[in-house]
């Protein structure tokens, strides 16, 4: 009893000095808070260091993501390569999770350090390609899907790409 | 009640109430302060334009009356507590010469007026016809009713040491001494059964929202909801201003004029219960009625026959 009476007085007591400790509030429009380069906010599309958009519209970040709000479609051009005919993020089902980041293998969707995307307009949330591909590397500057793959396309033979080997004919017997 | 005093009414009331609404924003702002941020500071200067805004807000939402509840008593219920608690204000003693009647019951009457809030709570609990409601009303009713008991009881110490009810006759009892010194148990009681005679935190088990929703009042809004918060801040006001009379002196001070020592006093009393809100836990109900009526009222009790027997001896001696 006496125990408890003592623990309030102290809790008092230590309440009391927290008048001078400073506030830990960001006093937000006007103070901005600290962002982390790799903070995950508004998804952008990046292009690679030839300024060819990067995404293959492989679709895996669409299948990684857990509240399904990435929408595209996959398109060929004349040189072979894959394409998103549209690519469709609605940012107001997205919950900034990352996983579409960690599942693309062409390092195409990126999330930046920017998170005031406030609209009126709900419809204003959905993005469409135009509003997220960016002029720019992102985060990996040297990386190129196409010059990495073994994928054939126009001025790229099988075999011709970084640390590939040329190919073996495997239905020859001859060494 | 003479012509005279028609003015001074209209002070007090002014006082009292516009110190009830910008208390809503003071409370806010220092709760911030001992949660280590800001609270509301946007409005105008320290963001006490808050309270403005606050009021508009609440003077231009819906007026709804649920279809289900008890219209009359519904609607009667936030005025009680209100109306009470500005009475109690009559007999407050604010300087030798600043209060309304210097009644000699004065203490009897300001505790029979807080007594009389309970009903606004519990009507409105009723009326409300809403489960929660009840609730809160029901919890509402027996810790103001247990409670009340001793907080009567707590202030018998003051009573007998000044020999009078009369408020005014008790602030000058005190020339010599304030009365916290020799009625410390009566202070410490009479600061409890205040906090749950005007069930704020961290005894407002009426509301609880974690628990009620918001206990009695779940299904006020707008006027009728500022009625009751209007009377609960009131209450603490009212709460300041008895503890400042009953055990620190009341006016009494040196250097300033009597009514700023007043006002200084409440003020720090009224800090204070902030304070109390923002460090202490809600207890569980039957914890609070348990503390009640096995730690408090054996205080009290002690610290009567205590005060009864050394105010025999001295004046024998
Ligand atoms: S961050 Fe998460 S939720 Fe948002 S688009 Fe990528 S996978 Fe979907
Ligand atoms: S952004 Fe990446 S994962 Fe998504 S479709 Fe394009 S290449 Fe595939």
């Amino acid at each position: 009893m006496i125990e408890a009476f003592v623990s309030q007085i102290r809790t008092i007591w230590r309440i009391l000095l927290h008048s001078f400790t400073k506030a830990e509030t960001v006093q937000y429009p006007e103070q901005k808070p600290y962002l982390a380069p790799r903070y995950r906010g508004r998804i952008v599309l990046t292009r690679d260091p030839d300024g060819d958009e990067r995404c293959v519209a492989c679709n895996l970040c669409a299948v990684a993501c857990p509240p399904d709000c990435i929408a595209l479609q996959q398109g060929t051009r004349e040189d072979g390569r894959w394409y998103p005919e549209f690519f469709r993020i609605n940012f107001s089902r997205c919950i900034m999770c990352g996983m579409c980041e960690e599942a693309c293998p062409t390092n195409a969707i990126q999330l930046t350090p920017d998170f005031e995307m406030c609209e009126y307009d709900r419809q204003n949330m959905v993005y469409e390609k135009e509003h997220l591909l960016i002029n720019g590397t992102g985060k990996y500057h040297d990386y190129n899907f196409y010059r990495v793959s073994g994928l054939k396309i126009d001025g790229k033979d099988k075999g011709e790409a970084q640390n590939e080997a040329e190919p073996i004919d495997v239905k020859s017997l001859l060494p | 009640m003479s012509e005279a005093n028609l003015p001074f009414i209209g002070a007090i009331l002014l006082t009292v109430v516009g110190g009830a609404a910008v208390l809503t924003w003071f409370e806010r702002r220092l709760l911030g302060i001992w949660q280590d941020r800001y609270g509301p500071n946007r409005l105008g200067p320290f963001g006490i334009l808050q309270v403005a805004a606050d009021m508009l807000k609440l003077l231009t939402k819906h007026d709804w009356i649920p279809p289900f509840a008890d219209r009359f008593v519904f609607v009667i219920a936030p005025t009680a507590i209100v109306i009470s608690m500005l009475m109690a204000f009559a007999v407050v003693p604010f300087g030798p010469d600043h209060y309304l009647i210097d009644m000699n019951v004065g203490l009897l009457f300001f505790l029979a007026m807080s007594s009389l809030a309970v009903y606004s709570v519990m009507l409105g609990g009723l009326a409300s016809n809403n489960k929660y409601a009840l609730l809160g009303g029901l919890r509402a009713a027996a810790q103001m009713v247990s409670y009340e008991v001793f907080m009567g009881l707590s202030l018998m110490g003051v009573v007998m040491l000044s020999g009078s009810f009369s408020l005014v006759d008790i602030v000058e009892a005190q020339q010599d001494g304030w009365y916290f010194i020799p009625q410390f148990l009566g202070l410490y009681v009479f600061i409890i059964a205040g906090i749950a005679e005007s069930h704020r935190l961290p005894f407002d088990l009426p509301e609880a929202e974690h628990e009620l929703t918001a206990g009695f009042h779940t299904e006020y809004g707008g006027m009728k909801f500022t009625m009751f918060m209007l009377g609960e801040y009131c209450g603490l006001i009212l709460l300041s201003c008895m503890i400042t009379t009953l055990f620190f002196g009341g006016w009494l001070g040196p250097f300033f004029p009597p009514l700023v020592w007043f006002a200084l006093k409440t003020f720090g009393f009224v800090c204070f219960f902030i304070l109390l809100r923002a460090a202490i836990p809600r207890p569980r109900y039957d914890q609070l009625m348990a503390l009640g009526w096995t730690v408090m009222l054996p205080i009290t009790l002690i610290n009567l026959v205590a005060t009864g027997a050394i105010a025999l001896w001295m004046n024998q001696a």
